[in-house]
């Protein structure tokens, strides 16, 4: 898709975060990736976007499926695209950190796609290295791009994405995909709730613009999108949870449960899922209710638009 | 012999003096001052205009890297920033490495001090060995050797019972306890104030009850045993109320605080500026005014540098493992003038915060304007405008949470003992 420079909304040179993003650059880059979406079903490529350029994909944290998203798309786009998985148990995290972005910044890389356990990581790499760095995930601070493709999904689903009543339900304290989708959520004028037992709620998350509920029933009456968070077991060992059991009696989507959101509402879920913890595999395989894989899909589309938005240099020059 | 040194036409001020006039040093005391006084044969003469002389900073609270971590701070290095502060006396924490557990190491730290010729270092016993918060140490020895009283720094006594015995034994030595207010459990992780802040930017929180659970319990606990609790570096309003109705109520019970708590709130943090980390974490706006509150009503009864070294790789580092803590000796007399300026406190109470208070809290006699007392002073100009910036300040430690921070009130010399020893 061809944008002219006047046009274009989205001016950082990075993408670190939703939060501050303005509607107009959410809605460009959406659209975007729609039109991505279309090439990719149309087996198409486009591989001369970013011939000649260097993609990383610096993950200090296990992700097969996120890693996997930015490579493929990287790939269709033409990029050089090289994985590196750093090991986050080696005993001091942060001088791997420094380290390694010296180390890649010695290489003249052109995007760096980061994932990390700890939050601000890829603000502090976006300091040091030239590359236009991507939030690929960091600590429970955000998941950018999660955010954008959960918002196409919704966006094709429903055909809009203001107005709707979006649930986000489960584990909101330890969840950067909740604090990215409850900032773009809210840009884009939804009625964003949030769900889960006081354990998990963040302090203050009422501040972001959200409205708290600690029972499901009330939560997901008359919501168009019910998006489930995966519940570590590390929620239960550190007695936030009592367990898994009574988690799923409270607050596991089940059709009981989902019963009380409209009857079209969709489900979400950024995977990968715990049945039978969070979701019911009788909700997470309906092919009416989840679009759980149609996610995926959305996934690659979001990214390749963000690469390309990201390469053609139009961020305002950096003090 | 020192020649003498006659302060001409100055504002004299602490502890009850403020006069406009001249102040005489003879062999490292004040020999005298008032409205004028004659010019001795071959005295130096220091003339400025404007220019207010006061005691000596007297900091009640700071870290030296020295000994153990030396690549942050030395005893050397720290003495050149406290000089260049207006700071002439230091008690210095115990949680190095060893710990202050030992009576050789207090006389060690105290002669080190000496050397310096420009700074006394007073240094805290640690309550419990290695400051591990298990068992006491020795605290008769230590405070035989010159321990001026008792902290595990900026570890919290945690468990109860281990505050009550600290408490109830160093009572008989009649030497207080020094608390970091922080209950362990629910600050166990935390890199942030607990707020809507902390939430958007994902970091683990720590609740500012925190810091008033602590406070009351060791409130109960000084009332139980007859010891004197001081709180340090206090930081919330909650806390602050407990203190003021436990001073009420004639309990032994005194607390301080640090510039950034009264200067700065959780918005400093911004996007992950590591070093605004402090320990305890900078906190909302109203807990902020509540100390300033304090402060002017008198509930706080010195304000301290809270002096924690810190170099870039303890600071680089994504925010949750950034070592806390922020380098105080050079910014702690002109942020607390920032709140003189702009009208939160009266010049002569801010001038004993930094003097009279926290000495008479250490059981010094310095601190004060008065004729035989040790010539230890600071002369600066109140309204002379400087930038922080990190990296240009005096001494090791460059982590500042005030960097770019235009402040008003520049030291013009400091003197110990009679003796120039910056300006």
């Amino acid at each position: 898709m061809l944008l002219q420079r006047s046009a274009v909304f989205y001016r950082q040179k990075h993408l670190l975060a939703i939060e501050g993003l303005e509607p107009p650059a959410i809605s460009q880059l959406l659209d975007l990736a729609e039109s991505y979406v279309l090439l990719n079903r149309s087996g198409k490529t486009q591989r001369d976007l970013l011939r000649g350029r260097t993609l990383i994909n610096l993950f200090f944290e296990d992700s097969t499926r996120t890693r996997t998203s930015f490579e493929l798309a990287g790939k269709r786009l033409g990029a050089d695209v090289i994985n590196m998985s750093v090991s986050t148990s080696s005993v001091n995290k942060g001088e791997t950190l420094i380290d390694t972005a010296a180390t890649l910044n010695a290489m003249h890389c052109d995007l760096l796609v980061v994932r990390h356990d700890q939050s601000g990581a890829p603000n502090l790499l976006a300091q040091i290295v030239d590359a236009a760095v991507i939030n690929a995930g960091d600590g429970t601070h955000e998941h950018p791009t999660q955010a954008l493709l959960d918002a196409l999904t919704i966006k094709r689903r429903k055909g809009r994405i203001a107005g709707l009543i979006v649930a986000i339900c489960g584990d909101i304290a330890h969840s950067r995909v909740a604090r990215s989708n409850i900032h773009l959520l809210t840009t884009m004028g939804c009625q964003v709730r949030v769900v889960g037992p006081p354990t998990l709620i963040p302090a203050e998350v009422a501040d972001l613009g959200v409205t708290v509920f600690h029972d499901m029933a009330a939560g997901l009456a008359g919501a168009d999108v019910v998006m489930m968070l995966r519940l570590q077991r590390e929620r239960m060992s550190r007695g936030q949870v009592p367990s898994a059991r009574e988690y799923f009696r409270f607050y596991g989507l089940d059709m009981d449960k989902l019963a009380h959101a409209k009857p079209d509402a969709m489900v979400m879920h950024p995977g990968p899922m715990n049945r039978g913890v969070e979701i019911d595999s009788a909700v997470a395989d309906d092919p009416l209710r989840s679009v759980i894989k149609e996610q995926v899909e959305m996934g690659v589309a979001v990214r390749m638009a963000v690469l390309d938005m990201l390469s053609r240099g139009h961020h305002r020059n950096e003090p | 012999m020192n020649p003498d040194t006659l302060f001409s036409q100055v504002r004299i001020l602490g502890a009850g003096v403020d006069v406009t006039g001249d102040l005489l040093v003879r062999d490292g005391l004040i020999a005298d001052f008032g409205a004028s006084l004659g010019r001795p044969d071959g005295a130096t003469v220091i003339e400025a205009e404007g220019a207010i002389l006061c005691p000596g900073l007297v900091d009640m609270r700071a870290a030296l890297g020295e000994p153990g971590f030396e690549y942050r701070e030395t005893i050397a290095s720290a003495a050149v920033a406290a000089a260049a502060g207006g700071i002439t006396t230091l008690a210095a924490l115990p949680d190095t490495q060893p710990a202050i557990d030992d009576p050789a190491l207090v006389q060690l730290l105290r002669t080190r001090g000496h050397e310096t010729g420009s700074l006394t270092i007073l240094p805290y016993g640690a309550v419990t060995r290695g400051c591990r918060g298990e068992e006491l140490a020795e605290l008769g020895l230590l405070r035989e050797a010159g321990a001026v009283a008792f902290t595990d720094g900026s570890r919290a006594i945690g468990p109860a019972r281990l505050m009550r015995l600290a408490l109830s034994y160093a009572r008989g030595f009649g030497a207080r306890i020094v608390q970091h207010p922080e209950e362990p459990s629910l600050a166990a992780g935390g890199a942030a104030t607990e707020s809507e802040q902390a939430t958007r930017l994902g970091l683990p929180g720590i609740p500012a009850a925190a810091e008033a659970i602590m406070v009351a319990r060791d409130i109960r606990l000084a009332e139980l045993t007859g010891g004197a609790v001081h709180f340090a570096h206090v930081s919330t309003g909650d806390a602050l109320v407990l203190i003021r109705q436990a001073k009420d109520a004639g309990l032994a019970v005194t607390c301080d605080t640090a510039p950034p708590y009264f200067d700065l709130n959780e918005t400093s943090i911004g996007d992950f500026r590591t070093y605004a980390k402090l320990s305890p974490p900078l906190r909302k706006e109203h807990d902020r005014k509540a100390v300033i509150a304090a402060l002017a009503d008198g509930t706080i009864d010195a304000v301290a540098s809270d002096h924690q070294p810190r170099d870039a790789d303890d600071k680089r580092l994504p925010f949750a493992l950034a070592s806390a803590g922020g380098s105080g000796l050079a910014t702690l007399l002109a942020v607390t003038l920032a709140h003189v300026h702009n009208g939160s406190l009266p010049l002569p109470a801010a001038i004993d915060l930094l003097t009279a208070r926290p000495a008479a809290l250490l059981g010094i006699e310095t601190g004060r304007i008065a004729k035989g007392a040790e010539a230890d002073l600071c002369l600066f100009d109140p309204d002379r405008i400087w930038k922080v910036e990190a990296g240009e300040l005096p001494g090791k430690a460059q982590n500042t949470p005030f960097d770019g921070r235009a402040l008003e009130g520049v030291v013009l010399g400091t003197w110990k003992r009679g003796k120039r020893v910056f300006g």
